[in-house]
């Protein structure tokens, strides 16, 4: 399936190779750097170009051109799911996904790399098993090996998890404070328009997980008011028969950090918009210069406080500079990529934050007929707006008290105003 | 010598030492310089630089007892075994010795790298390491093996005959790790063989939940395309889906006139794929997710098809390259299924952030999903876009606006005016587009809009970009009789830059001038000349041929022949408008999900989709004669293990840790059950080992026995054509309590007839019983005891060791109620305590439904008269009176099965008695005045007597 693979940082070099059948040179990636040369930025390079013999299917993330080659038919996102799952776990492994980690991690890399695959096809690509196989470095690791001469990385028996029939979870897990954290984090996706009317709003929500338990667990979680969640997603130790039958979540959880679960909140509810925006963008056609006035204030909160709120604005091209003022937070105007970003902070009741001043445009220049979009983000701790909530945890299988804890979090997703 | 330290200070990748030095550190003794080198080596690899001459060097370390060490070779060898060919084969025997380690890591890296190395000698040791390992005890090494099939297959297709022998092998595994990676030796090796996925089809259905995620999408992929080739449509117009869809055999009675005409009854098998499949929409794959959504695009009935939606429209918040993927598939599925997406026209709004592509692609769904009720919604939305910084996606948005026009008449005029409208819009590209859109959508109904080619006609002076200037001209030309003061005028201007303009803009300049000389001949005939002449000299060759053309055409001389009399008529001639398409409009001739389908054209290596065979191929290839085992690979209540079809699995086996490598020993053979069971003991699958396993064995047995009883029970009822046993119709379970929490010290247990054939012998009932615990400690070898009265026969569910407070289980057992009322007494025991139960069946769950022709049922009506029939005449609620209640009524009350009934009064049900397989035959006669006459045929006149009560009992009720 997947012939080659190519680790491309944005300035077109090649930086990492790995073949898992005949070698296929590296030339190959020109037909990238083409459709790059002629895309706007790199996020609009089609993810699947082809050329005379083979076939290109790229991911592009943190900065780096994931591209697999093909030869023959696959289905294109099993090979894009794959790229990303190998992303994360350089991510997973390194503590970040970058140029520098992986040049530097490039034995482990290649070692993850040959046990991802064999011969193109996925081999083993959870977390809990490679890292049996393979130790994620560490500090302390590369001291000792520094002072003894290496010992190994490499694990010399099959992970357990290979065989069982719970391939996510390792054996033998041992700690001496159990503990098993959930976080419900909710996002708000939302077109307002120019007058403040919703357009588009729906909630997703994820609960990711931090489970530190020893032995065997097994979990189950259950909701006040399962009935929110419309459409849901589950990693694959959740029994979909239980879910389906009573509306819990009942699991033997991985070790560590993963995600358990994403929804989509029912439609049929309204969406609660936690801002209200009033903003006026306007350009002057004399005079070479516009004005700019946004207000937020906080509207359905529940009671609690909205945090780090950035307003981002894409200015249209012409605009060369911004002197705007503003009564709370700061605000930066880069005029090379044309950005506005409003870092408010807090929203409090009394005081309402306001940005107002004049922009500058290029003279000479056509007034741009589209006002800029506003992106908000923004963050409310404690709530998850939908109003899920999580009723209890139970645990069977192991025999001692584990801690147990959720928090909920409500964040902007991909948050709009229109102008 | 080299001090370590020294080097591991610096960074491995940029750090670069000389082939010399990292030779010499090769080969000293010091296993950590070794180690170091190798790294570097991997590093130069990494980076795509030749490290080729260390080859020999290299090599010396494959038999290397440092395990990294080792695995580092591997990498370099199979970068660099096929350049080195000779000196690859020095390695060979270390791989043979390591096939043979007993540690089942070692054994399958070995095979990895002994099949990776390219080197055509070694094909014969390749094919015996591979067979070797097909037959291996760890399912890890057999699943390598599979991977391997397709590295000989592509080092040599000669192999080919040879290693579908192994495929087959594999195939019929039993091991969830090797399923998915032996399909994909299948796919590229021979796809076209798909007798060998009869006999294992119905095992990779039951298996596939518990498949890793990448071998699942290998799976549905295949057996998309096997289902396409073994089952009927089930797309025609009269078919039966479902257990409730009766009205289809209702309102198929039109044609009741065909003899032969048997409605469409959906194959068990193809239902059990649709079944299995569905859970997987909640992976968090993406990939498994779209899989499954295109098999139920090309598989399911038309109205199940929906179910996918949701699910394809959460991946949308998933990566970019995902959103593009999905969309693609999305637009083309919009085209002929609009409905299914319409729902959620939302979810394809676009953000000023998408990229590009996804912004292209969801306007594209948008305008797909436009009618006439939600065009208002869209198009105020397209006015948001036309307005965009990105000029490219506000041309885009344009079109968009265009093929709504064209397709939704009503509303041909607003947009026009709109057009028009942005006509005046700063940017250039908004303006060409415009232009072009107009142009079209002009041609559709040009008589009344003259106002607006005039006002395009001004437009020529400013715009510039050569499409629109072209798409002008070419207005002005085809309507120039509506604007006649104009038209030359505009000429006059072309005339004066025609020298300037794109290729494109001349050829319509041509035109433009050869129409006017055909009906303005005084205004414009100097011009034309003009043209014509500045035509004749141009660069361009087509301009060239195109003047000489025209002229001939229109100017009248001597040598022009008879052609020159019809010149109007060609060039004047009324042409139709062209038709606005959307350009995923054929998208589907390309299997959904396929990188075919995401590039528009066929990928080498693509595989057909075929088309419905018109007779219905064999169904019994599929049946297994020995019933096999099923892995028993997850813990009770895994997933949606229990999915399956026919609920003969039985999940026993707890957790399995390790697969020990070793054999399990054989359970001794009781005397009583003689037939193999050498599948299960002999083959060490991937949950052997696992002590529970062996514990369950005494049990397994006689169930297996019984399972193959169930089997060929199955299979006779096939083998009569006209009667054969059909799945239960669906009706919500109605439970009833077996005892009380308060009279069971805290154990409450409650039963109900799942209506499903029980797995433990054919002549019983399957019941399902749901324990709770609700007491605050553990209830302990929860079993049941002593049964009676005698003529009942009960199969016990296994012993439950513990079961913690507030928990629940749900078991199943059988009952033999010998097809009578009688209720089924038994003690249920836990470790302190004995509770005595009773089972009290209703009558119509001693039913298993039948369907059978109409002629058939009459056939069979008429031999179960006088004393076998029992009838009445009741009082019929209101309700009742149309087909469906009446079908719902009797079979919540009675598991019966639904017969085809030509007249709308009429409806019929038929069954057999679980224990002896006596017919039971039901029919509903509905007359005038709410009055029905309800019969009961059955030669168990009791249970007949019964039935007939409880029947009119549940329809006379309202």
């Amino acid at each position: 399936m997947i012939h080659s693979l190519f680790l491309v940082s944005t300035a077109g070099h090649i930086f990492l190779e790995k073949h898992w059948k005949s070698v296929i040179s590296r030339s190959v990636c020109d037909y990238l750097f083409e459709a790059q040369g002629k895309a706007s930025a790199p996020e609009n390079v089609p993810p699947v170009i082809a050329t005379p013999h083979h076939y290109l299917i790229s991911v592009y993330r943190d900065r780096i051109f994931f591209v697999a080659v093909i030869q023959t038919e696959v289905p294109p996102l099993f090979v894009i799911e794959f790229l990303h799952r190998v992303a994360e776990t350089f991510q997973d492994y390194f503590g970040e996904c970058s140029e520098a980690s992986i040049k530097d991690n490039v034995v482990i890399v290649y070692e993850l790399l040959e046990e991802m695959l064999d011969n193109g096809f996925p081999l083993a690509t959870e977390a809990n098993i490679l890292k049996e196989m393979i130790k994620p470095p560490t500090i302390l690791r590369s001291v000792v090996n520094t002072i003894t001469g290496g010992s190994s990385n490499v694990g010399g028996t099959l992970p357990t998890g290979q065989l069982s029939n719970i391939p996510w979870r390792r054996t033998g897990v041992k700690y001496t404070n159990n503990e098993a954290y959930f976080d419900v984090v909710e996002e708000i996706d939302a077109i307002l328009d120019k007058s403040g009317t919703v357009v588009f709003a729906e909630i997703q929500g994820v609960i990711d997980a931090c489970v530190k338990l020893s032995g065997m667990p097994d979990l189950t979680l259950s909701f006040v008011n399962p009935r929110l969640l419309d459409d849901v997603s589950f990693h694959p130790c959740v029994r979909f028969k239980r879910w389906e039958a009573e509306r819990v979540l009942s699991f033997i959880p991985p070790d560590g950090n993963f995600r358990l679960m994403s929804y989509h909140v029912n439609a049929q509810n309204l969406v609660a918009i936690p801002v209200y925006v009033k903003q006026n963008v306007s350009f002057f056609e004399t005079g070479s210069s516009g004005r700019l006035d946004i207000t937020v204030g906080p509207k359905q909160t529940m009671g609690k406080t909205i945090e780090d709120v950035v307003i981002t604005v894409h200015m249209p091209k012409v605009v060369l500079n911004a002197n705007l003022t503003t009564n709370q937070g700061t605000s930066t105007y880069d005029p090379v990529t044309k950005v506005l970003v409003w870092d408010i902070g807090k929203l409090n009741q009394q005081k309402v934050p306001n940005l107002k001043g004049s922009l500058s445009l290029q003279s000479g220049a056509p007034r741009p007929d589209e006002n800029p979009t506003l992106n908000i983000d923004l963050r409310i701790q404690q709530l998850a707006i939908s109003g899920l909530k999580v009723n209890r945890l139970n645990m069977f299988g192991e025999k001692y008290k584990p801690f147990k804890g959720v928090k909920y979090v409500t964040k902007a997703g991909k948050f709009q105003v229109r102008t | 010598v080299f001090s370590i330290k020294s080097y591991s200070a610096l960074n491995l990748y940029s750090c670069s030492l000389k082939n010399e030095d990292l030779k010499e550190m090769l080969e000293s003794n010091k296993e950590s310089l070794k180690l170091e080198a190798m790294k570097r080596i991997v590093g130069l690899i990494a980076k795509g630089k030749n490290a080729s001459e260390l080859f020999p060097a290299v090599v010396k370390n494959v038999a290397s007892k440092n395990i990294e060490l080792k695995k580092l070779v591997y990498v370099y060898l199979v970068r660099y075994a096929e350049e080195q060919q000779d000196l690859a084969l020095l390695s060979i025997s270390t791989f043979q010795r390591a096939l043979k380690d007993p540690n089942q890591l070692i054994r399958a890296s070995a095979l990895r790298v002994l099949s990776s190395i390219r080197v055509p000698i070694i094909v014969p040791i390749m094919m015996l390491a591979i067979k070797e390992a097909a037959t291996d005890l760890s399912p890890y090494v057999r699943k390598t093996a599979a991977h391997a099939i397709q590295k000989l297959y592509s080092l040599d297709p000669e192999q080919k005959e040879h290693l579908i022998e192994v495929i087959d092998k594999l195939l019929k595994d039993k091991s969830t790790l090797v399923a998915g990676s032996v399909v994909m030796a299948f796919e590229e090796v021979c796809p076209d063989r798909i007798d060998l996925i009869h006999k294992n089809y119905r095992k990779l259905c039951n298996l596939l939940v518990d498949v890793e995620e990448w071998g699942q999408v290998v799976i549905i992929t295949m057996l998309t395309r096997y289902a396409r080739t073994q089952f009927l449509s089930p797309w025609r117009e009269d078919a039966l889906f479902d257990e409730n869809s009766e009205k289809a055999f209702y309102d198929s009675d039109v044609e009741k006139e065909k003899a032969d005409s048997k409605p469409y009854m959906m194959d068990p098998d193809h239902r059990l794929l649709l079944r299995n499949t569905k859970p997987l929409l909640q992976s968090r794959n993406t990939a498994v997710v779209m899989a499954v959504a295109q098999l139920y695009w090309h598989l399911a009935p038309k109205q199940e098809v929906s179910i996918v939606t949701k699910s394809l429209v959460r991946l949308l918040r998933s990566h970019r390259e995902v959103q593009y993927i999905v969309l693609q598939n999305i637009a083309t599925m919009s085209i002929q299924r609009k409905g299914m997406f319409e729902p959620f026209l939302k979810s394809f709004y676009v953000r000023s952030t998408d990229a590009t592509h996804i912004k292209t692609l969801k306007l594209e769904i948008l305008t797909n999903l436009a009618t006439e009720a939600n065009i208002s919604t869209i198009l105020r939305e397209f006015q948001t876009y036309v307005k965009s910084q990105d000029k490219q996606f506000a041309a885009t948005t344009i079109q968009a606006i265009g093929r709504c026009a064209t397709n939704i008449s009503e509303i041909t005029d607003t947009c026009l005016n709109g057009l028009v409208l942005l006509l005046s819009n700063r940017d250039e590209t908004v303006v060409a587009e415009c232009v072009v859109v107009i142009k079209k959508l002009l041609q559709t109904q040009p008589s009344q809009h003259s106002d607006i080619i005039k006002h395009m006609a001004k437009l020529l002076d400013n715009i510039t970009v050569p499409m629109a200037r072209a798409s002008i001209l070419w207005l002005i030309g085809e309507y120039c009789e509506r604007v006649p003061k104009i038209a030359p005028d505009v000429l006059r201007k072309v005339a004066k830059s025609f020298t300037s303009e794109e290729d494109i803009v001349k050829l319509q300049t041509l035109n433009l001038a050869a129409k006017l000389y055909l009906t303005n001949s005084k205004q414009t005939k100097l011009l034309t000349q003009y043209i014509l002449n500045l035509g004749k000299y141009d660069q361009n060759y087509d301009i060239r041929d195109r003047t000489r053309f025209l002229r001939q055409l229109i100017v009248p001389n001597e040598k022009s022949g008879a052609l020159s009399k019809y010149a109007k008529r060609i060039l004047l001639a009324s042409k139709p408008a062209p038709v606005l398409e959307s350009a995923f409009k054929d998208r589907d001739r390309f299997q959904l999900g396929t990188l075919s389908h995401t590039l528009n054209a066929k990928a080498s290596g693509y595989l057909e989709l075929s088309d419905w065979p018109t007779v219905a191929p064999d169904q019994s290839v599929r049946n297994v004669e020995v019933m096999e085992p099923q892995s028993l690979e997850r813990q009770p209540s895994t997933r949606g293990s229990d999915l399956f079809a026919y609920h003969l699995l039985v999940l026993l086996c707890s957790d399995s840790d390790d697969a020990k490598e070793k054999k399990r020993p054989k359970p001794k053979l009781d005397s009583v059950s003689s037939h193999s069971k050498a599948s299960s003991s002999s083959d060490n699958t991937a949950s052997s080992g696992s002590e529970s396993e062996e514990d369950t064995d005494s049990d397994s047995e006689p169930e297996q026995k019984k399972k193959k009883k169930l089997r060929t029970a199955l299979c006779e009822f096939q083998a009569a054509p006209s009667i054969r046993v059909s799945s239960p119709v669906f009706v919500p379970p109605k439970s009833h309590e077996l005892l009380h929490r308060m009279s069971g010290k805290g154990l409450a247990v409650s039963y109900h007839f799942p209506r499903q054939p029980c797995a433990y012998s054919h002549r019983m009932v399957s019941v399902q019983l749901t324990l709770t615990n609700g007491r605050d400690q553990p209830l302990e070898d929860i079993c049941v005891g002593e049964a009676g009265p005698p003529g009942i026969a009960i199969h016990r569910f296994a012993t439950i060791e513990r079961l913690q407070p507030e928990a629940s289980i749900t078991v199943s057992m059988g009952i033999d109620f010998n097809d009578s009322t009688q209720a089924a007494n038994f003690q249920l025991c836990t470790k302190t305590d004995q509770f005595s139960v009773s089972i009290q069946p209703a009558v119509g769950e001693l039913l298993m439904p039948v369907t059978m022709t109409e002629q058939d049922f009459l056939k069979e009506q008429g031999q179960l008269t006088g004393m076998n029939e029992s009838s009445v005449t009741i009082t019929i609620a209101p309700d009742s009176m149309s087909s469906q209640p009446v079908g719902r009524k009797v079979v919540s009350v009675a598991n019966m099965g639904v017969v085809p009934s030509s007249q709308n009064s009429i409806h019929r049900f038929a069954a057999k008695t679980v224990s002896s397989g006596s017919l039971v035959l039901s029919s509903v006669v509905l007359q005038e005045a709410s009055t029905a006459k309800l019969v009961v045929n059955t030669e168990k006149t009791v249970l007949g007597s019964v039935l007939l009560r409880e029947l009119k009992t549940a329809l006379s009720q309202g």
